[in-house]
């Protein structure tokens, strides 16, 4: 797909963009893919402002507001009108402002959206990606900061997805899109502005596939999202100790990479899962159940988890704090299993 | 809208009973199986409801929409589902309309419209929506019924779908099947306003009551319904009054019903009454019986079918969960 590059054109100063930017490209290049695309959320078009986080800017204008629809505050009606329209036949993109307020669409998620491909014996399928934001850390308390990942992907029909990186929020949404099934894309509320290189035209990030961030030999750090970032500082300051840590970013977290992240650990021996959930019933919880259940005789300490305390998200900063987990708390993780 | 609605030609009004009478026939066909103990299911008898049905569907195309309840049956089948695959998929076979993988309350058949059949109630409004969103935008002039019953006028997503399809002027007909009961519980214990169609005028919608019972009276609100969508012109509800004669599953006694009602309700059963309205027609009784003979043949042959039929292989748990077959 690239157009060949030439001994003479000079290296450009490397491009770099932001996640708002990488969803941007992503949703951008769907719709102009495939005329089956489109986008439907509260405040979603340019004369609403192109989302609360300005993540579909500009592409009312270019696409015109029957295929970037800004809707009612009704959850439950945005959800079904997207389930509907995929059964139809259409690869609708709905963005849920907020993670928290997909509990009001639950019915259409799990009962519908999930369920209708193996209900109907595979005769209708829900080519659906839910876009939705969330995490701690900007002060915005219990009702829009959870992550609900879990819930989810306790759901069988379900696809999560969430990325560490803007390249791979673009590549990996771009894959959501064109999925057959299901897929929940979950943004980072604090995180829209971060930038990473940027990703060229076309780029698409598989489903399903773990990356690993940082190679190492002495344990592996298991996680997603925001967590990569802080894996790679943490294994930073770790080899100054003389510890390998190995960063694998799961990218899919359901279905997860299973094999590469057995793989993985039947090298290191040790492993440390980590997540902003809060750690009880959490997605580190299977992980770790997983890799116990596969590499038992062989691990040299207990799988690690790190997550975030029992409690609602609070509001006041201090408490907000108290609740996050963090990069102390991934190093002593770590430390533990080297014990 | 006043007078008497203007009748469907012959062909219409035998299509009508048709639809009702295979309706009516598989019903009692099902009863007598499950209480005989030859099917193990749970099951939400249509009877009293068929002519509202067959009178809505006979006013579609086979390639429009349809998406429905648990008590779907009296829907589906008028739709047009083949009898065969929905006996079958009633009884769990892999010769079913969806495997067996979905049941009785979760019915799906494409080839005739019926996009979702679903086991919770009001769920169905916001995905018609979605459906006739579809249509809009492809421009294919399909249009969606979304059937329900009354107590789903007190769900949230009805009145988020409502609101929805009006401010988007989707071709989708909301057809409220009012049979004055949810689960057991009167509708003036459940719902504030007097009538259930009072609820549309709030969200600026096209409002029609009818006497769904009355095969002419509802054929006509459910073609100009269709016609309104159609042409482009938004959605509509449908509020069509009926009864169940046969409580909200089988083997509930109506106990919550007061005694007279269902006197007064059986005495105005649909099915007799159209059959006398069309005798009155000088339709011939032969040609009707002639209906119903080939009616008790199908519903017979589908029985069978769905006896003989194999459950589906151990093996079809791992597939149509995701479209790629999940591994052993």
């Amino acid at each position: 797909m690239n157009a060949p590059t030439t001994e003479l054109q000079k290296p450009a100063k490397a491009k770099r963009i932001n996640f708002t930017q990488a969803i941007n490209m992503a949703l951008d290049e769907a719709m102009a893919n495939d005329p089956k695309v489109f986008l439907l959320g509260e405040d979603i078009a340019d004369a609403q402002g192109g989302g609360v986080f300005t993540a579909t800017k500009g592409l009312s204008t270019k696409y015109g507001v029957e295929r970037v629809r800004s809707t009612p505050i009704s959850e439950q009606a945005i959800m079904g009108a997207a389930v509907g329209a995929a059964i139809a036949g259409y690869r609708p993109v709905a963005e849920i402002m907020l993670m928290n307020f997909i509990t009001v669409a639950m019915d259409q998620v799990v009962n519908h959206a999930a369920k209708l491909r193996f209900m109907s014996g595979g005769q209708t399928s829900v080519a659906l990606t839910i876009r939705t934001s969330t995490g701690a850390g900007v002060g915005f308390g219990g009702q829009h900061s959870d992550m609900l990942e879990a819930w989810f992907a306790h759901v069988p029909g379900m696809k999560v997805v969430t990325a560490s990186n803007p390249a791979d929020a673009k590549g990996l949404l771009l894959s959501c899109i064109e999925d057959p099934d299901p897929c929940l894309f979950i943004e980072n509320t604090a995180a829209y502005g971060q930038s990473g290189p940027a990703p060229e035209p076309g780029y698409k990030v598989p489903l399903g596939k773990a990356a690993v961030a940082r190679e190492g030999v002495d344990v592996t750090v298991i996680g997603y999202g925001q967590v990569i970032g802080h894996a790679l500082a943490v294994a930073e300051a770790l080899e100054k100790d003389g510890i390998s840590v190995e960063v694998l970013d799961l990218r899919t977290i359901a279905p997860f990479d299973e094999a590469t992240v057995l793989t993985s650990v039947a090298k290191t021996k040790r492993a440390v899962v980590v997540h902003e959930a809060v750690r009880k019933f959490g997605v580190g919880a299977e992980i770790s159940s997983l890799i116990h259940e596969h590499l038992f005789d062989t691990l040299k300490a207990p799988v690690g988890r790190v997550g975030s305390a029992y409690s609602p998200v609070p509001f006041s900063p201090a408490l907000e704090k108290a609740f996050l987990y963090n990069r102390a708390d991934i190093e002593a993780a770590i430390r533990k299993t080297l014990r | 809208m006043t007078g008497a609605p203007s009748e469907p030609d012959r062909a219409t009004m035998l299509d009508i009973y048709t639809r009702a009478n295979l309706i009516y026939r598989a019903d009692e066909k099902f009863r007598g199986m499950i209480m005989s103990g030859q099917l193990q299911i749970i099951y939400y008898s249509p009877r009293g409801q068929e002519i509202l049905s067959a009178a809505m569907m006979a006013a579609l195309n086979q390639d429009d929409y349809l998406v429905t309840t648990y008590r779907g049956i009296h829907d589906q089948l008028a739709k047009g589902i083949p009898p065969r695959e929905l006996w079958a998929e009633f009884a769990g076979k892999k010769t079913g309309t969806c495997k067996g993988k979905g049941g009785p309350m979760h019915i799906t058949h494409p080839e005739t419209g019926v996009m979702v059949t679903t086991g919770i109630v009001g769920s169905g409004m916001p995905i018609a929506n979605g459906l006739a969103l579809a249509s809009q935008l492809a421009g294919d002039g399909k249009v969606t019924v979304v059937c329900f019953g009354d107590a789903s006028t007190n769900i949230g997503a009805f009145h988020e779908a409502l609101n929805m399809a009006q401010i988007w002027k989707l071709p989708v007909i909301f057809l409220c099947q009012n049979n004055l009961y949810g689960e057991h519980t009167p509708q003036a214990m459940s719902t504030g306003c007097k009538e259930l169609i009072d609820r549309a005028p709030g969200y600026g919608m096209r409002a029609v009551q009818v006497n769904g019972n009355d095969a002419f009276a509802m054929y006509d609100a459910a073609k100009q319904a269709v016609e309104h969508a159609r042409a482009g012109n938004g959605p509509t509800f449908i509020e069509a009054k009926t009864f169940r004669f046969f409580g909200h599953l089988l083997g509930d006694d109506s106990h919550y019903i007061p005694a007279e009602e269902m006197i007064a309700a059986k005495a105005a059963d649909p099915i007799p009454a159209y059959r006398r309205a069309l005798l009155d027609r000088q339709v011939p009784e032969a040609d009707l019986d002639a209906i119903d003979a080939r009616i008790k043949v199908t519903i017979e042959q589908a029985a069978a079918y769905a006896l003989a039929s194999d459950y589906p292989d151990a093996e079809e748990i791992r597939i149509d969960v995701l479209e790629t077959e999940i591994a052993a």
